[in-house]
């Protein structure tokens, strides 16, 4: 008697996961991220309050097989490429002032674990949040007397990557508290939910709407941002954030801003919340 | 990137007849030569690796062949039997002539 019980609820356990599996068909897949067999990522957890989805997932979850397979291991990811050109910028001296980037800040990267999961931040002088690309520039620009970057400048995203790597698996959390930050986070959601260019498509209109569908040949996911900058089998490099927000305004066939304008550094605000929680996976690799 | 920096990932000890599987990563853009400057429309010239060898003790171990379609920074990966103890010699032919070579010493216990 018991065994019958035993294997009716067990026909009942398949039967529920193969409708959801009916309902999110190509959607995320049900896989766990351990980097070298060792280090293993939080790809799926809770929103924060006020989230509109029930869950948030990695960009991770949504590639194929070998894609994932390039991130799980860290001597194949090609991303580790620009990790290490970024440590040698760190500890390369440049400008008048005669400065690397470690005569402030030490060469153990001790300094900068978990830094990266806390950007963008409020920056009180300059009245607005800053990413680490934006940190990068003015410590070259005051403490180092060098130019600052251009924008997505080979050196720029590889100290990016090598700055965010220091924070590998620790969960994205961004303070919302510091000053006008809230505000800025307003002005994000409002881009994120505004339909946009000829082809009418707000942020939300494919990542919210449907994530886990198919556009067209590419598979979308929540548009997190964990991951960034992420190495692109596409271009295969390392591709920034503000790259991927102009790239993705490109496609609704709308005028793009610049990069690290109000408009973008408010919806980097933005959607970094919406990845609150995951693990910082830069380098990530994506399609 | 720079100057191309080659990556491997050789076992440091292996018992005599083990298959040691071996990893490979060269930084490197690989253009393919069919690409045109985006500001100027001029074809971007060739440049890619076109040749990878790997020898043990100067014994050829795998060797390949690279076309124009190889993505940017290639990974190879392949294994090799062990007999003994030795070094091996891994290089990457640019299409400029340049040769990019890394050495690994292995140890038989």
């Amino acid at each position: 008697m018991t065994i019958t019980i035993k294997a009716a609820i067990a026909l009942g356990g398949l039967l529920v996961s193969g409708l959801g599996q009916t309902a999110i068909a190509g959607g995320p897949v049900d896989e766990k991220l351990v980097i070298d067999d060792e280090f293993e990522m939080i790809t799926r957890t809770a929103p924060p309050e006020g989230h509109p989805l029930d869950e948030v997932i990695s960009g991770w979850h949504y590639r194929k097989a070998e894609t994932r397979a390039l991130e799980a291991d860290s001597f194949q990811n090609p991303g580790m490429l620009y990790v290490e050109r970024g440590e040698e910028i760190w500890n390369t001296v440049d400008g008048a002032a005669g400065k690397s980037c470690a005569s402030c800040h030490g060469d153990d990267g001790e300094f900068l674990k978990g830094l990266g999961a806390g950007y963008p931040k409020w920056n009180a002088s300059a009245g607005k949040p800053f990413n680490i690309e934006l940190q990068i520039d003015a410590c070259r620009q005051d403490h180092m007397e060098a130019e600052p970057y251009k924008f997505d400048a080979a050196d720029q995203k590889a100290l990016t990557t090598y700055i965010k790597h220091q924070s590998i698996g620790m969960p994205v959390e961004i303070d919302l508290t510091e000053g006008d930050m809230n505000a800025w986070w307003e002005k994000g959601k409002e881009t994120y939910y505004t339909r946009t260019g000829q082809l009418n498509l707000a942020c939300a209109s494919c990542h919210e709407g449907y994530n886990g569908f198919h556009i067209r040949a590419d598979h979308l996911s929540q548009g997190n941002a964990n991951g960034f900058p992420t190495y692109r089998l596409k271009q295969s490099t390392m591709v920034s954030l503000h790259n991927r927000f102009r790239g993705c305004i490109r496609d609704t066939r709308a005028e793009f801003p610049d990069a690290f304008s109000d408009e973008l550094m408010a919806l980097e605000v933005y959607v970094t919340w919406r990845g609150t929680g995951l693990s910082v996976e830069t380098p990530a690799v994506r399609q | 990137m720079a100057t191309p920096k080659p990556r491997v990932k050789v076992p440091k000890k292996a018992a005599k007849g083990d298959i040691v599987t071996l990893k490979t990563l060269i930084s490197h853009p690989m253009e393919s030569g069919q690409r045109k400057d985006r500001k100027t429309g001029e074809l971007i010239p060739r440049k890619i690796i076109n040749k990878f060898t790997c020898e043990y003790n100067d014994q050829l171990v795998f060797s390949c062949d690279m076309d124009p379609a190889v993505s940017a920074n290639p990974y190879m990966e392949f294994t090799a039997k062990i007999e003994e103890s030795g070094t091996f010699k891994f290089s990457w032919v640019d299409d400029d002539g340049s040769i990019y070579t890394t050495e690994k010493k292995l140890t038989v216990a």
